[in-house]
Order: C-alpha cells, then structure tokens, then sequence
C-alpha cells in the first residue's frame, strides 16, 4: 500500500452535491430560459385576466338589466321617489327602474316575450295593486324588492331605517371545521399546483448531461447518488426562486385589490406555523416526485422518450393528489392514514391536516418519514442508473439508443 | 465498442495457450493500481473476464486492444464507476475508488463539458469535482490554458472552441487538481497529429514528476512509445500484462544475415526457421546465442558480409499474443479512426 494521506482524499456526498447544485443552480439562475420560466405562470393569470374580465363585463351588464315600469304618471313618479328614498339604506338590492311608453306599454307581456329592451321584468298596474311579470326566477329575486317599494310608495313603509350596528364574528362552532376544510382544499391544491409545475422539470435534467457525456466525469469523481441529490437540491432551489417571485407578484396583486388571507379560514396550526410546514412540504413532496422523475429521465435515452414519460407521469400526479384530497375528508380514517403513510402522497395529506388538527408531533413524524423516503428514492434511483445505464463505451451508447427504453431487459 | 469475442472465438485466435502473465513491472515500487479477477457482465455478455492488471506508482501503463475488447469496461471497474461482478481492484490499496477520488483524474473516451460553460470556468468545476476550490481551480485553470497557448480561450463557452481545443480543456480539467493517478481512456483518439505529440509529451512530463498514467488505446506504437508496462486485452481477458520489453521478448529477435558465399557447409548452423529474402537470411535468435552460430559462419568461411538483430516490436508481440484476429480488428480500428 502508498503512503498517500488518504483522509480526506474525497468530497463527502452532501460537499459533492453542493458541486453539482452550485452549478446547475447558477446555470439555470442566469440562463435566458429562467427568464421565461418566471414569466410561465403570468401566462395563465393574464389569460385568466382576460377571461374573467371579459366573463365580468358579461355578468354586469346581466346584471344591471332593468325593471320595466308600466303605470300612470303618478304611481310611477311615487315609485321613483321611494326607489330615491330607499336606494342610501338598500343600495344594490333595488332594481334599475325604465319607464315603458308608447309601444309595449299597452302590452308589457310582449315585451318581455320579444326581449325587447334589456328587462328582467316588467312592473304593472297599480301602486296598490302592482303585477309583476317576468320569468319565475326574475319573479322570485325581485318580488320583495317591488312589494317594499311600492309599499313605500303609498306611504306604507316606515320612512326612517334606524342604523344598524354591525359585529361580525370570523367563525363560528358550527362552520368552523367546514371553513377549515376550504383552507386545507386551498393548501393542498397550492401545494399540488407548485409541485405539478416544477417537478415536472426534473424529467428532463439529466439529459443535458448524458447528451453532453458529461455524466461520466461526474460518475467518476463522485457518487451518482451525489448526482441525484445535487440535481434535486439545485432545481429545488430554482423552483424557490419562482415561488419567491410569482408570490411576491401575486401577493403585492392581492394586496392591491383589498384581497386577504382573513377570506379563509385560520388553520389549525395558526398562519406561520402552515407557511413554515407548507414550506417544509413542498420541499419533501417536490424532492419525492423529483427524485422518481429523475430516474425516470435519466433512464431514458432521448427528449422524446422523456415527453413520451410525461403524460404518465402527470397522471401518477393527478392520482396522489386525488387520494390526499379524498383522505382529508376521510379524517381518522384508515385512507387518511394510508394517505400520510404513503410518501408521495404524504406531504398533500399532512398539510391538509394542518389546516384541520393543531397536534404539531404528527407533522415532525411525517418530516422525518418523507425525508426517509427522499434518500430512499434518491438511492434507488442511482443504483438503478449505475446499474443500467453506465455500461460500455460509446458504440454501446449508440446501440442503447436505438434500443427503446420500455424494450429493455433488467440488468 | 464492438461486441466482445466469444470464448471459443477467443481461444481459436488466441496462438498460445500459456496462462495470462501478470509480470509485475517493479516490485520495488508501490502499487498504484491492482486488479484481480475482474470480470463484468451485461445482459448475459460477458465484457470483462477475469482482468488482472498491476501498475507500480509512477509508471505509464497501457491497455491495448481493439475496440469493444473490454478495454473502457475494465477502467471503469478500476475507477468504481461500475462494479466488478467478481474480482477486487485496488487503487493506491483502496477498495472503494471513489473514497481516494481527488487523487484520481480521468478522462472518459467520449468526451464531454457543459457547452455554456466558460473553459477556465469548465476546469475549475471537474476540479471542484475532485475537492478543488473553485477560486484556486480557476487560477490552475488559467495557467494551465497559459501554459498550453490557450489563454485565448480562458473567457470563451466551450461551444464557441474547436474539438481539439475542447478535447485540451478537459483534459486540463482532468490534471487541474493535481492527480497522483491519470486514467485516459483512448486519449490520442480524434486528435492530428502535432497534437497527439502534444500529449504524449505532457503524459511523459505527468510520469516524470510522479503521477502514475493508464491509458488505453488501440494504437500500438503510442503503447510501445510511451508505456513501460502494458495490458493486452482481447475478447474481455487480458492474456498479457506486464512490461513492454518482456511483451517483446515473448517472440525471439530476429536475425538478418548477408554473406559472401551462397552456400556451404555453415548453412548447416542456421537455425531450421532460417529463410532466404533476396541476399539475406532471417531467422530467430537462436536460444543459444548469436556466438556460436557465428563461430560456425566463420569456421564455414560463409563471409559475413552485414549481421543485425532486431528485437520483436510490440505489434508483432500483440499478434503473437492476442492472435491474427485481435491484430485485425485492431488494424480495422485504427483504418476506420483515420478516415473519421
């Protein structure tokens, strides 16, 4: 044996995939391609904009269609001035009123049966005797509105509305697990959102490096487990990154349109804690799926293979997350339990349950679970590369290549 | 590589059936590299059958053999990128080769570096790889591009260079932390010339000051040149591995006689292999000795007009070694690289 001091003659695995993150990170970071990459989900959000203001205008103008008005010049002059009277207390809940003249006003029926004008009804008769005619459900909404006007018409309605003081409650005992519900719902689609968006991209991360052969260098110098777990930090990190920046946006858009988080319920856990355990679960549920994507990708030869995996891949997605959102509703079942158990779908159950239960010890089980799993999978994943894809040198490549990735016989 | 040579295929070519030698090249030195009985096997094939291999610190060392002989499988083995099915390997007495790994440098047969990356920026991350500070990987990586007329190169991405200028940066990657171990696996492929003699010197320079070097190719005469020990490897087994000049003496020298006299009772004294080219006799080295045969052409009268002896070359000892049919295939490999 040489007399070389060998004790520190290699990087530990975390100090080799601190190598690997650092340089895929940084790559990534100042690439043009992460500059599209924020800009991904404005995409939506701006089609989503477009949509809903457009689906908005349409809704408003439904909504301020008018109450046709056929009577004498006096009951409708009366009408008028209760709708005037009445408008600072109710506001919105009165109807817009149209006085109908000339043709129509002799047949108010027809009108509506025409759809002349933009009348959800049409107010008749007397003041004491009024005849509303529309459709049932226009009847239904503004049947109270036209009784309290034309009551207040002739006089019979009180003339003051005393104020009314307002003390509002943010839950009460009977909605508030439902309330909490919603906010879990909110949480795990969050959580499901994020993770569908960015994992995904982990399919493709070792393709630049078995295109580039650059694999080999790195399987020489330090464990392909390094590799793994280098490749996984870095994207999760990049992934932190975009959450950084479409939060920020999308807070700063919250706040700027009075929006807030009081609209859900508090979790279990209280605010701090959910963002801390969100947090923490987003990293666990993005390093699960991660790491069994990458040894998906890394398995196949090409980028089509790796589209070609996508699909399915999504669909393994769709299906943890549909058994998380079951199990929430299932609390103390047997599926909740599978659903933490479970570790892919773990971090989507146990962040539902921390918007339902406040017991923190669960959550710190699961952590240590799911962290399990990630090494697990890590190392799973690197055995199977080293066992099945560094084989030969690169005629071997070339015919493994060709070889499609589902033909291939177990090692 | 090409599919490796079945056992049978491997027999008929294989002219001796002596056992593979692993003479060791000098045993006074430390081993940097011992293998014993690798053998690798993928889907039923098996690529490497019992590879044993000795490489003394400090030396250049060569595994030589046609392509798909084993000849990456068995580096690889030896670097712990894959793991041997049976046998042991040891790198500087360790098991685990990824546990010395900043002593190791290695440049793999298909090269490759991040095209975005810039070159001094390329071999500050392969030493980063092998414990190396990036600050001090991109001062080494600046002079060691000095060093090779390439500072012209230092700020430019990898996919902006020549192949041969890549090929140089990884292979300045590879040394950048200073390796006691070099591992090339067919280093002078894809290069011209003046840059295979570029390499060549820097291997001699790596030797001289310490660091041992293992390099395969299927170009004999890089082997005979530079190598004091080599591997021959054929059809995943190594029938030969020692050093070159034992390699060569495997087949006697060859004898080249001109006399005066055409015949007469002297020609009783050459050897039965002795064969008439022209004006001249070739023949082995007889085991005896060169002086008594020249006694008998002098006492004959034969009038030696010109005697030489020349010492077998390492491509003749690789034919009688690892057969015709090795040689052919690496003749094929060396006519197919030259037209690529």
């Amino acid at each position: 044996m040489s007399n070389h001091t060998h004790e520190t003659s290699r990087l530990s695995l975390m100090q080799a995939a601190y190598v690997i993150a650092r340089r895929d990170f940084l790559a990534i970071l100042f690439s043009r391609a992460f500059f599209f990459f924020l800009l991904g989900p404005l995409f939506p959000v701006l089609v989503g904009g477009l949509a809903g203001s457009i689906g908005g205008e349409v809704q408003r103008s439904a909504a301020t269609s008018e109450i046709g008005v056929v009577m004498s010049v006096e009951d409708r002059t009366a009408l008028l001035a209760a709708r005037e009277q009445l408008a600072p207390q109710i506001g919105g809940g009165l109807p817009n009123f149209q006085i109908i003249e000339g043709d129509g006003a002799d047949d108010p029926q027809r009108v509506l049966e025409e759809s002349r004008g933009n009348y959800a009804g049409i107010v008749s008769g007397t003041l004491s005797k009024p005849v509303l005619i529309g459709t049932q459900g226009q009847i239904d909404r503004w049947r109270g509105a036209i009784a309290l006007l034309t009551a207040t018409a002739l006089g019979q309605s009180p003339s003051e509305f005393p104020d009314i003081t307002t003390q509002a409650v943010a839950t009460s005992g009977a909605n508030d697990r439902a309330d909490r519900l919603k906010t879990a719902q909110a949480g795990q689609l969050l959580l499901f959102l994020l993770t569908m968006l960015l994992a995904g991209m982990v399919l493709s991360n070792l393709v630049e490096e078995k295109a580039n052969k650059i694999i080999e260098v790195l399987a020489a110098a330090i464990p392909i487990d390094a590799v793994f777990f280098g490749k996984l930090f870095a994207m999760l990190g990049v992934s932190f990154v975009g959450i950084a920046v479409w939060g920020s946006i999308g807070g700063s858009i919250m706040i700027a349109g009075g929006r807030s988080l009081s609209e859900l319920a508090d979790p279990a856990v209280g605010w701090p804690m959910f963002f801390g355990l969100g947090i923490a679960y987003f990293a666990m549920a993005y390093l699960l799926l991660g790491s069994l994507f990458l040894t998906i990708g890394a398995m196949a030869t090409t980028v089509r293979e790796v589209q070609t995996l996508s699909m399915p891949v999504t669909m393994i997605q769709l299906m943890v997350f549909f058994l998380a959102a079951f199990a929430m509703t299932q609390q103390g079942s047997a599926i909740e339990l599978a659903a933490a158990i479970f570790p892919l779908s773990s971090p989507f159950a146990m962040l539902a349950r921390a918007a339902l239960d406040g017991a923190l010890w669960p959550h710190a089980l699961a952590l240590g679970w799911q962290a399990l799993a990630v090494a697990f999978f890590v190392k799973s994943g690197a055995s199977l590369f080293k066992r099945r894809v560094m084989k030969s040198g690169p005629q071997g490549a070339k015919k493994r290549a060709k070889r499609s990735f589902w033909k291939r016989k177990p090692a | 590589m090409d599919m490796p040579l079945s056992d049978t295929q491997w027999k008929d070519n294989h002219l001796s059936d002596e056992l593979p030698s692993t003479e060791p090249v000098n045993s006074a030195h430390p081993l940097a590299i011992e293998a014993r009985g690798l053998v690798k096997t993928f889907e039923g094939t098996t690529a490497v059958d019992g590879v044993d291999i000795s490489v003394r610190e400090g030396a250049i060392y060569g595994i030589l053999g046609p392509n798909g002989a084993g000849k990456t499988t068995t580096l690889r083995m030896l670097l712990g990128i894959i793991d041997p099915d049976e046998g042991v390997r040891r790198i500087f007495g360790h098991d685990r080769p990824h546990e010395i790994a900043k002593l190791i440098g290695y440049l793999p047969e298909e090269r490759g570096l991040y095209p975005a990356m810039k070159s001094t920026e390329a071999i500050a991350f392969m030493g980063a790889l092998r414990g190396l500070s990036l600050e001090e990987g991109r001062k080494r990586g600046l002079e060691l591009l000095e060093r090779h007329d390439l500072a012209h190169a230092a700020d430019k991405q990898i996919r902006q260079l020549s192949k041969g200028m890549a090929q140089t940066v990884q292979l300045l990657g590879t040394l950048v932390h200073r390796p006691k171990l070099v591992v090339l696996d067919e280093p002078f492929s894809g290069l011209d010339a003046i840059n295979q003699g570029k390499l060549e010197r820097m291997i001699r320079e790596l030797a001289e000051n310490g660091t041992t070097v293992i390099f395969s190719t299927h170009v004999i005469h890089h082997a005979e040149r530079l190598c004091e020990g080599v591997a021959i490897i054929a059809g995943g087994k190594v029938p030969y591995a020692g050093s070159v000049e034992a390699a060569r003496d495997r087949i006697p020298a060859q004898v080249r006689l001109e006399t005066r006299a055409r015949d007469g009772k002297w020609r009783d004294a050459l050897p039965e292999d002795a064969r008439r080219e022209g004006d001249f006799f070739q023949f082995s080295l007889p085991e005896t000795g060169i002086e008594p045969l020249l006694r008998a052409l002098i006492d004959g009268d034969a009038g030696i007009l010109s005697l030489s002896i020349e010492r077998a070359g390492l491509h003749d000892a690789f034919v009688h070694i690892a057969g015709e049919a090795a040689a052919r295939a690496l003749e094929a490999d060396n006519v197919a690289e030259a037209n690529t």
